[in-house]
């Protein structure tokens, strides 16, 4: 028997004097507390201290007032976010559009000072920061879905229409995402349609319409280069 | 409380059921996947609204319509338009890769001067109003010392308003030394002007001709207007087109054709007489068109005929009999020439004797003819006031001795400048200006070259690139690149019409550059008078739009302005200019036993603008692998030199060494290489700089005894084991 294994047998023999003192009972405590610590400490950093690393915030180069805007146009959201001709989606309003109404300064808040004296005045395209803008690996097109499908702004984006100022813009510090695409339960729970906008949410809706969405023969359902080209 | 090895485990376990309760690793994986899928750093192409503009590609002479896919305001794709009367839609790799001089690394970003010795590279950056101020301080001290002959410019074209002014800027301050780079046009102008005795330019029908023969030119390698002619050579294909290529080489456009003759270097010409002659004893020619043929006739016979011409070219005696029947038998037979994409001027009895084929096959004037048509002369601008200072200074001979003495017919000779400036000038140049030119790359013997630019007191380039002419001046005024400027483009190339595009901003200049135009026409004004006087508009766009007058709203709907029926400045040919010797290659047939071409490729540029990282990327690694460039040998002539496929060679003519590598090619003759051109950048960047060798540092200028003309086809060479 080599020396190793003597030292072992030893140790064994130990432990089975300490078992017979009847000490068990304590240490078994002692390793459900730990347990109890680990765990606990685990769904802290889990559910508490991770999203607040995991997540970064920048505000918006200044507020902008949505509800007021919907109030003074006509055409609701397509006033600003509109159809371009050939069909695509302009997206965030350009420097152009606001400046056909903001020539001058138009009311007195700071934010529109802001806006005239940094942007208009200098030519400057502003630098929003787009809450909802999908990863680079999908292709959505807005016209399928608002002009085609019919679909009401709300249904992706909620109530920004009736917002009155431009809440903190959060990103994933892996993805460098927006952090509304995952949305804002650190679970992914959604409450609503618009809480969320993560490749599961695209498929339950295209599931749900499942007429028109079986371009894959083999699952019956979309294929994936239906947004992912 | 004991933290024994229990507890450790507990808590790790504990730790673990929570973590995986949380949300922790679903969303790092989420995340991760996202992440590694979407690199940060690949970039993406920022969304926009996508809009099309109109505009002239001006990278060659060719004058394609162009356009430019947008998305806001940056430029993305360039794509040929769609029903412009020379490409409609097409466009080549040239126009393809515009996009890359826009935005690639090697434009010059500001006007600049030269801080650190000549070549160098050091440059400090100045304002547009001392380079101005830089530049006619230097031309008015040269002007009132009397010395106005001194200053030179040389440019890409002398057509348009643009070379132009520069040609009105010579003629005020007091220059007659205006020089175009040589190119086809120019043994073609010259020809027009001794065969039909007018001012003018040929204009070919290609696309209503039925048997084409084609002495050398590179139907599909970029001659003529170059996308015009692919369209013709596939129109050709379908309509069934006989097309016969005469050229030492299988080169694409031998290989595109009905029928490849190989012939030997340099003598085209011979074959083409050798081919009149047969039309002329057999009687199958159409007198119509021809002047002077009684005279001719004789020569023509007791020079050219079939056995002699068949020695000397190559070409047995029935392939000669076979083109003649060939030619004159077709309906609309048209011969073309100019070798590859006519990048040297050549020799007028070259060109002389195509022409005349043409005349004595009856198709001047005709469909699916040769046409000599005038040049558009919308530029009607009043005439320059000189004054004592400018008169004395136009009076002067010009530096390359263009259209004097035994060059009295030529109007350009850049291919001189360099032995002008070597010493063998009438006086030395103190000024240069270079615009839309790369005469330290393209003009041959490169060394002499840029030894006269080295003597060369005071260079300024207007280019708008990094290239070698830049790199040796002392002063550089970027002009906008094509797609930041607006410039009328007047089209020759080979069209039987009279063509003018225009060209637009189609994004607005992305660096502190400025117009060529409005360059000069500031440099006057700050001269003062009697200069100023000769500018009289305020800027560029002005003098385009009151140039251009009634053209100008055509051209700024349609993008072009064209005018069909044009009367010829001839209708009968005067057969002369032939009966110089044939230019022979330089060197000693002892010395340098092989023969070594140049040849022109799509791929390449060869023009002064530099080939974008795109086409390089298309060039085969048989013309150049890395940094090598290749030679083009006959496996039979490598084998005497003991070498093979790839084996690194010297390359030695009577003006220069290289070291290339070999690939062995059976479509050319034993004894004779060829390399392509356009190569062996020293400037520019990465892309370019390096990249084989400039075969113009291996050719020196042969001159042509008619014209003065650079018309050397090829030089004398040996290859040896490197």
């Amino acid at each position: 028997m080599s020396t190793l294994d003597e030292k072992a047998k030893e140790g064994m023999d130990d432990h089975a004097t300490h078992g017979s003192d009847g000490k068990q009972s304590g240490a078994g405590g002692f390793i459900i507390l730990f347990f109890i610590i680990g765990f606990a400490a685990s769904m802290v950093l889990g559910w508490v201290i991770f999203p607040k690393l995991l997540y970064s915030q920048k505000q918006q180069p200044f507020s902008f007032n949505h509800a007021l805007h919907v109030e003074e146009v006509d055409d609701g959201c397509e006033s600003c976010h509109f159809f371009r001709e050939d069909g695509s989606f302009s997206g965030t309003p350009k420097l152009a559009q606001c400046t056909e109404c903001h020539e001058e300064p138009m009311g007195d808040t700071e934010d529109e000072a802001i806006f005239v004296e940094q942007y208009v005045t200098m030519e400057r395209e502003v630098p929003w920061l787009s809450y909802s803008r999908q990863p680079d690996c999908v292709f959505f097109s807005h016209a399928a879905h608002v002009i085609g499908a019919k679909m009401d702004c709300v249904v992706c984006h909620g109530h920004i229409g009736e917002s009155e100022e431009s809440r903190p813009y959060e990103y994933n510090r892996i993805t460098t995402y927006s952090r509304d695409i995952w949305g804002h339960n650190i679970a992914g729970f959604a409450k609503n349609s618009w809480d969320r906008m993560k490749m599961d949410d695209c498929a339950r809706c295209h599931k749900e319409a499942g007429v028109i969405h079986t371009s894959s023969v083999q699952t019956e359902r979309d294929a994936c280069f239906v947004c992912h080209k | 409380m004991k933290v024994d090895r229990r507890s450790f485990l507990s808590f790790v376990i504990g730790g673990a059921a929570g973590t995986a309760l949380s949300p922790l690793p679903w969303k790092l994986m989420d995340d991760s996947s996202i992440w590694s899928q979407m690199w940060p750093w690949t970039p993406v192409p920022p969304d926009g609204e996508v809009v099309y503009e109109d505009s002239t590609c001006t990278l060659c002479p060719g004058g394609c319509g162009i356009s430019v896919r947008k998305v806001d305001n940056r430029a993305v794709k360039i794509e040929g338009k769609q029903g412009h009367p020379i490409n409609d839609g097409g466009i080549c790799i040239l126009g393809l890769s515009g996009l890359q001089m826009l935005y690639g690394p090697t434009r010059v970003k500001s006007p600049m001067k030269r801080i650190g010795e000549r070549g160098d590279g050091q440059w400090q950056k100045i304002s547009w109003d001392e380079a101005i101020a830089i530049l006619t301080e230097k031309l008015i001290d040269i002007r009132d010392k009397g010395e106005a002959h001194t200053v030179a410019a040389i440019a890409g074209s002398d057509s348009g308003t643009v070379p132009a002014l520069i040609q009105r800027f010579m003629t005020a301050y007091g220059s007659p030394n205006f020089m175009r780079t040589p190119s086809g046009r120019d043994a073609d102008e010259l020809a027009v002007n001794t065969l039909f005795g007018n001012q003018g330019r040929t204009g070919f029908d290609v696309e209503n001709a039925d048997y084409i023969l084609s002495f050398g030119s590179g139907i599909v390698d970029g001659w003529g207007s170059p996308v015009r002619m692919f369209r013709a050579s596939s129109l050709w294909k379908d309509k069934k087109t006989t097309v016969v290529q005469v050229e030492p080489r299988l080169s694409n456009s031998a290989a595109k054709a009905t029928r490849w003759v190989p012939v030997n270097p340099g003598t085209e010409a011979d074959l083409a007489l050798g081919i009149a002659a047969v039309m002329v004893s057999r009687n199958m020619i159409d007198t119509g068109a021809v002047s002077g043929l009684s005279s001719w006739k004789s020569d023509l016979l007791a020079n050219y005929a079939t056995e002699k011409v068949s020695q000397t070219t190559g070409v047995a005696a029935e392939v000669i009999a076979e083109l003649a029947k060939g030619f004159a038998g077709a309906n609309r037979p048209l011969a073309l020439c100019g070798r590859g994409k006519a990048q040297t001027a050549g020799s007028l009895r070259d060109i002389a004797a195509v022409y005349a084929l043409n005349a004595l096959a009856g198709n001047i004037n005709q469909e699916g003819g040769m046409w000599p048509i005038p040049e558009a002369d919308y530029i009607q601008w009043r005439d320059v006031a000189t004054d004592n200072l400018a008169s004395a200074g136009l009076s002067q001979p010009r530096i390359d001795g263009a259209g004097a003495g035994k060059y009295a017919q030529t109007r350009y000779l850049a291919s001189r400048l360099a032995d002008a400036v070597n010493g063998n000038g009438p006086y030395p140049l103190q000024v240069l200006l270079v615009a839309s030119a790369n005469p330290c790359h393209d003009l041959p013997d490169t060394q002499r070259v840029k030894e006269a630019f080295a003597r060369i007191p005071f260079i300024v380039s207007f280019s708008s690139f990094h290239d070698e002419t830049a790199a040796m001046a002392d002063l550089l005024m970027p002009d906008h690149v094509y797609l930041e400027r607006y410039e009328d483009v007047p089209v020759d190339a080979g069209l039987t019409q009279q063509m003018i595009g225009l060209s637009r901003p189609v994004v607005s200049p992305q660096f502190n550059t400025r117009h060529l135009g409005e360059t000069l026409i500031s440099a006057a004004k700050a001269m003062g008078e009697p200069m100023a006087d000769a500018f009289p508009w305020d800027d560029y766009e002005t003098c385009l739009e009151e140039t251009l007058a009634e053209k100008w709203d055509t051209l700024m709907e349609d993008g072009v302005w064209v005018q069909a029926d044009i009367d010829p400045v001839g209708d009968r040919l005067q057969l002369a200019g032939m009966d110089a010797d044939a230019v022979q290659a330089e060197g000693d047939v002892n010395s340098f036993p092989l023969l070594l071409l140049p040849y022109d490729t799509i791929r390449l540029t060869s023009g002064y603008i530099g080939e974008a990282p795109f086409m390089i990327k298309t060039v085969a690694d048989t013309v150049i692998k890395g940094n090598d460039g290749f030679v083009e040998v006959n496996p039979q002539t490598a084998r005497a030199a003991g070498l093979g496929q790839g084996d690194m060679a010297t390359l030695t003519t009577p003006r220069g060494e290289a070291q290339v590598r070999v690939h062995l090619f059976e479509g050319i003759q034993p004894g004779v290489l060829a390399m392509a051109r356009g190569l062996g950048h020293t400037a520019y960047d990465a892309f370019l700089a390096g990249k084989g060798v400039n075969i113009n540092t291996l050719i020196g200028p042969v001159e042509d005894p008619s014209s003065g003309h650079d018309a050397a086809w090829g030089i004398r060479a040996t290859l040896s084991k490197a």
